[in-house]
């Protein structure tokens, strides 16, 4: 038992000297709600590193609201740790001086005014993280001295139920629990007996009760009436482009209609070729409503989630065999788990991007925007050391010399141009010149080209982990890239050459009729169409509900 | 709003006429018909001004794929080139 004030146990001692400086806010291990900005005051010191509990789905809102009211000339200087800086108080932190440097993920919603602040020179960027990357930071050298979390219920010993959403929640109070840093979860309510536990009470040090339920956002809900014929082609030739010639079973799909298109495609187009339990049948997903027709026909043997989302949670809960889920009976997510999985298990991650350059690198940060990429980075490239052989993993080996590795399928699908006159194919990512202005050691490249092994567009499939040679990769490239200023570039004959070699395929090559792609052929042409596939039990939020 | 025009010579007549599409935002409508002379001539009517060397090279494509003789009228709600290029190859199914 180490002795407190030894020179081994600073930590201890500190965190013990904080926790009594806020004893008269506590009762037990309940934090009274009307004392927060106080106990924030006295509790983080200039300097200290803290973490907020702050992701593309749930929000630890009131204790960001909290902290961006506390006094600066108190608390200034923090070095904020946090996966989305996706609220505006996250952005006060910086412009009230609160915070000082942020190591992050993604800032969606706040890309605009953060970009605006690093040109202020009020917010240093240590880096733009990858989820994994961050929360690997967290056990290594960036540690949080205090924690920000987001549960749904806690009891009075401090013990938390995080539910659908338990998300990233577990990694945080592990890396800051048992380094002494002192965690605060914020909780929609408190209860006698938790539904099941999620983060045991002995590694949290405060509970409170919040103003209103945390702030969480249907990131991944996509209206199948918003899909039109060209994602239902550049759904098709994926499909038989890439799922049925590398029987892709083990899959992530990204955000994005064009992946929902192919969610939507699986029980009707993909079940007419046959393909049922030949691919799509073990998922790392987040809880995808366009999913449900597969789902509800058969083609899905499991899904683990990252996140929840809002309105499958009765569906969830009454599908135990497809999803993970706890004795309650609802849903289980862990975003550094399936985070690993995307990395490790998968045979294919497939998503959409913003731009792409003639080599395949991609980008979604355009000018005056810091963005990020949140898990994009990890799902979307291959972590080249060993792992299982698994067919699709194999087929990609390029050499025979009895000691090949297979790949990780990472496939970029993208429409040529995403709105009238702006390219996807650009001949320089913007990304490339953001970095200096930005202050940032590295481009922000999202997926980076040597990974990619196919690029799918409404023109065909670009086998690129097939070509010999630079030049042939770019002509393959440009041979699915339209009338893009990469696409321009296309030769015929060599394009010809290519396709011969299976390099490039053309719809007619992997037999897909353009005329043939039609809404009629999605399970699913509306959020109605897909409640009533559900049974009744997926509740749509008010926002994507017409009737 | 813009008018672009692109003709070929050549190619086997259409044999029957075809609509496809809707002039709502990033759509568009496709009109296509026997022609009344030899070849191919494409008219279209675009709300979104300033991309005319990215449609003619877009239509010239198709052409090529396509060497048809045929009267298309396109009427645009500022679509990508892959809807034009797919609401093209619709009208053509319908109008062979």
């Amino acid at each position: 038992m180490p002795v407190l004030g030894s020179r081994w146990n600073s930590g201890a001692v500190d965190k013990a000297e904080r926790l009594s400086a806020i004893a008269f806010a506590l009762s037990g291990k309940v934090l009274n709600a009307a004392r927060l900005v106080d106990v924030l005051e006295l509790l983080i010191r200039p300097g200290d590193r803290v973490c907020l509990e702050g992701d593309n789905q749930k929000q630890a809102d009131f204790l960001s609201r909290g902290l961006a009211a506390v006094d600066p000339g108190i608390v200034h200087d923090v070095h904020l740790v946090i996966s989305v800086l996706g609220r505006p108080e996250h952005i006060d932190l910086f412009e009230r001086g609160i915070a000082r440097r942020v190591d992050f993920s993604f800032s969606g919603p706040q890309s605009l005014r953060l970009a605006q602040l690093v040109d202020d020179g009020r917010v240093e960027i240590g880096a733009i993280h990858t989820y994994l990357e961050l929360f690997g930071r967290y056990f290594v050298d960036l540690t949080p001295k205090v924690a920000l979390v987001a549960a749904d219920a806690a009891d009075a010993a401090g013990n938390l139920y995080t539910g659908a959403n338990t998300e990233e929640t577990p990694a945080i109070v592990e890396a800051t629990a048992f380094r002494n840093g002192i965690v605060i979860a914020q909780v929609n309510e408190l209860v006698d007996e938790l539904p099941r536990v999620d983060i045991p009470g002995s590694w949290i040090d405060a509970v409170v009760v919040a103003d209103r339920p945390y702030a969480i956002e249907p990131l991944f809900t996509r209206d199948p009436a918003e899909i039109d014929d060209v994602t239902i082609l550049m759904a098709m030739l994926a499909i038989r482009g890439v799922y049925e010639v590398h029987r892709v079973k083990r899959l992530n799909h990204g955000i994005g209609f064009d992946t929902a298109a192919i969610e939507l495609l699986l029980p009707t187009y993909a079940e007419e070729l046959g393909l049922r339990d030949e691919i799509c049948t073990h998922w790392a997903l987040n809880p995808h409503p366009t999913l449900i027709p597969a789902i509800e026909s058969g083609w899905v043997k499991s899904v683990h989630c990252f996140g929840g989302e809002l309105g499958m949670e009765r569906y969830i809960a009454a599908r135990p065999d497809i999803f993970f889920t706890g004795p309650d009976g609802s849903l289980r997510s862990n975003r550094a788990f399936a985070q690993m999985a995307g990395l490790y298990a998968t045979d294919l991650f497939i998503g959409s991007t913003l731009q792409l350059d003639r080599d395949a690198n991609s980008s979604t940060a355009t000018r005056g925007r810091i963005a990020g990429f949140g898990g994009a980075p990890n799902m979307g490239s291959d972590p080249h050391g060993r792992r299982h052989a698994s067919e699709p993993w194999l087929a990609l080996a390029r050499a025979d010399d009895g000691i090949a590795r297979g790949r990780k399928l990472v496939v970029q699908l993208v429409e040529t141009f995403r709105s009238s006159g702006v390219p996807t194919f650009v001949e320089r990512l913007d990304a490339a010149d953001m970095a200096g202005k930005a202050g940032l050691a590295i481009a922000p490249v999202m997926i980076y080209g040597d990974d990619v092994t196919h690029v799918v567009t409404e023109e065909g499939v670009a086998y690129l982990y097939k070509a010999d040679n630079v030049d042939d990769r770019r002509a393959a490239l440009a041979a699915i890239a339209g009338v893009t200023p990469v696409g321009m570039e296309r030769r015929p004959e060599l394009t010809n050459v290519l396709r011969a070699a299976g390099v490039v395929a053309y719809p007619e090559d992997l037999g897909v009729r353009p005329s043939d792609a039609r809404r009629s052929l999605l399970a699913a042409t509306s959020m109605a169409d897909l409640v009533r596939w559900s049974g009744d039990l997926y509740d749509p939020p008010a926002r994507f509900r017409s009737w | 709003m813009q008018r672009i025009v692109v003709e070929r010579a050549g190619g086997a007549p259409v044999t029957r006429r075809a609509h496809v599409g809707a002039v709502a935002s990033g759509n568009l409508e496709v009109l296509c018909e026997p022609p009344a002379g030899a070849g191919a001539r494409i008219t279209v009517e675009t709300s979104v001004d300033g991309y005319e060397p990215i449609w003619r090279a877009t239509l010239e494509r198709f052409l090529e794929r396509n060497p048809i003789a045929a009267a298309i009228e396109i009427n645009d709600f500022g679509a990508t080139p892959a809807m034009v290029s797919l609401r093209l190859e619709q009208a053509l199914e319908l109008a062979r």
